[in-house]
């Protein structure tokens, strides 16, 4: 492993299971439930170099919102390794099985990985500048003063300096976003993770949230976003990767996937985009 | 107009009790936040046993009539050898009762906090206590504002019921002035103002509180 890798992700396998009630008549006679078992990430391995910024590219199901969130333990995983910064996520390794890690040692790692979500899922009761302010205060334990020092410049950054005071109730979409973006990055972590930041905005809003993210980008922080925007993807990403049920189908820079695209489904994907003349494709 | 002098002459011999309604309302109603959030963190929680015995808790309580358990408190217990004075039997009954009602206001106003500002928390580093804590918890506690303050005018309603287990509140008083002057409807109709006078004022505040809840979320 190199020394600049932040995130590794090794052979993961990632399977949803849901119960469902089986109808009255079956119940009588049999099993209450049926499992229902769904493997989303079928062996995934992606790296992250410091500074990078990688796109996740893929068609609806595919597995990227699951990818995303298994980096940060918001799933667990069945088999497969996950290290940000050097640091096993989510599990211990004892004689090559992974055990659960306590909650709280979860918790630490997660401050070294921001996120940022489609619904922006900022804390309602709490303004703009409280909404920055509370994580440096509860979770890095700073004084009032301190994290007001951090969460200035910060949504100062993002363009919010006229706004520190609003609520949630009393920003648009784009502002909101912006917010999450500035509550996740105050905390200073080695990698920002995006899970489609603007697809729940209205389109006049989109420019403002990727013009914000396009500066972060270009401050040098390493950031993986999982994204529709394709014209956005091949401007800001150093890297795009294309995922299809459950696995990473293609890699490499951006002028060559958009260019010369390899895989039949980023063919597919890009042409459906409208991102590469519409040719003779498996679906 | 006998009748309105009567019923005026009739205040200050009652406004003696408030202090005990009082007394009362406020004591059962700390109690009842209290195991409320407690009953309602237990229904929540991962544990099995704990979610048992809240569910137990709970149907117990709204299963059985209030009157039945402050008498069950006062007159059953002493014969285990627990005796309560009137008072503290009162704030213990009304507030193991309304501790039931409010684990429920607490439960659905927990629950009704997204889940996004949970994982939101949770991926900035706090732990799942600490989501618990400084994240949902306060929130749920301005959507619960307006039923806590619903309950506690109702609860200072069935204050009255304490006048079984001896304690002097306002009606209790009402009955020993009425079984010296025998001024009935005098005196019942003062005693009717006067939890009016109370609860009115209660109410509009309530009201408040629930559009500032409403406006800040
Ligand atoms: N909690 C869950 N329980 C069961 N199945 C799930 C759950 N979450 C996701 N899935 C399934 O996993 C698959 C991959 O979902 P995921 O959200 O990772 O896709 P995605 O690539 O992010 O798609 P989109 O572009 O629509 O966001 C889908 O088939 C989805 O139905
Ligand atoms: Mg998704």
């Amino acid at each position: 492993m190199a020394d600049d890798t932040i995130i590794n992700v090794r052979d993961v396998h990632k399977t949803f299971v849901s119960e469902t009630k089986r109808p009255l008549w079956s119940r009588l006679t049999g099993r209450a439930h049926v499992q229902k078992r769904v493997e989303v990430l079928k062996g995934v391995d992606l790296t992250v170099h410091r500074g990078e910024t990688v796109a996740i590219l893929g068609s609806s199901g595919s597995g990227k919102s699951t990818l995303l969130r298994c980096i940060n333990k918001l799933e667990t995983i069945e088999a497969g390794r996950i290290y940000v910064n050097g640091h096993l996520i989510g599990y211990e390794e004892k004689d090559g099985e992974l055990i659960s890690e306590k909650a709280s040692i979860t918790a630490k790692k997660r401050t070294d990985i921001g996120m940022v979500f489609q619904q922006f899922n900022l804390f309602l009761n709490k303004t703009a500048l409280g909404n920055v302010m509370a994580p440096l205060r509860d979770v890095k334990k700073m004084s009032a003063t301190a994290a007001r020092e951090i969460a200035i410049p910060t949504l100062e950054l993002v363009g919010l300096g006229d706004k520190m005071e609003n609520y949630p109730s009393k920003l648009s979409g784009g502002q909101k976003q912006r917010v999450a973006i500035a509550r996740a990055l105050a905390m200073e972590p080695s990698v920002m993770l995006f899970d489609e930041p603007t697809s729940a905005l209205d389109p006049e809003l989109v420019g403002e949230v990727l013009a914000v993210i396009k500066k972060i980008a270009q401050q040098g922080t390493t950031m993986v976003i999982v994204t529709h925007e394709m014209q956005f993807a091949r401007e800001i990403a150093d890297r795009i990767v294309v995922m299809d049920q459950g696995v990473i189908v293609e890699q490499g820079p951006p002028e060559a996937i958009f260019t010369r695209p390899q895989h039949p489904k980023t063919k597919a994907l890009l042409s459906r985009s409208g991102m590469i003349p519409r040719e003779s494709t498996d679906s | 107009m006998d009748f309105i002098n009567n019923t005026l002459a009739v205040f200050p011999a009652l406004l003696v009790a408030v202090p005990v309604v009082v007394q009362l309302a406020l004591g059962a109603m700390v109690l009842a936040l209290v195991l409320g959030l407690l009953i309602a963190l237990a229904r929540i929680s991962s544990i099995k046993i704990l979610r048992g015995i809240a569910t137990f808790y709970l149907e117990v309580i709204r299963g059985t009539p209030l009157l039945v358990q402050l008498v069950y408190i006062f007159f059953v217990l002493p014969s285990i050898g627990v005796e309560i004075e009137p008072v503290p039997a009162g704030i213990l009954g009304l507030g193991l009762n309304y501790a039931a009602y409010l684990s429920e206001v607490f439960r659905s106003a927990i629950l009704s906090v997204e889940h996004g500002q949970t994982e939101a928390a949770l991926s900035l580093g706090y732990t799942p206590t600490k989501t618990l804590w400084k994240v949902v918890i306060p929130q749920s506690f301005v959507v619960s504002m307006g039923p806590i303050g619903n309950y506690f005018i109702a609860m200072i309603k069935d204050t009255a019921l304490t006048s079984v287990i001896a304690v002097t509140e306002i009606l209790k008083t009402a009955n020993i002035l009425n079984s010296q002057t025998f001024q009935t409807t005098a005196i019942y109709t003062a005693a009717a103002i006067l939890y009016l006078i109370i609860s009115l004022p209660l109410s509009r505040v309530v009201v408040v509180l629930e559009r500032k809840a409403r406006s800040s979320g």
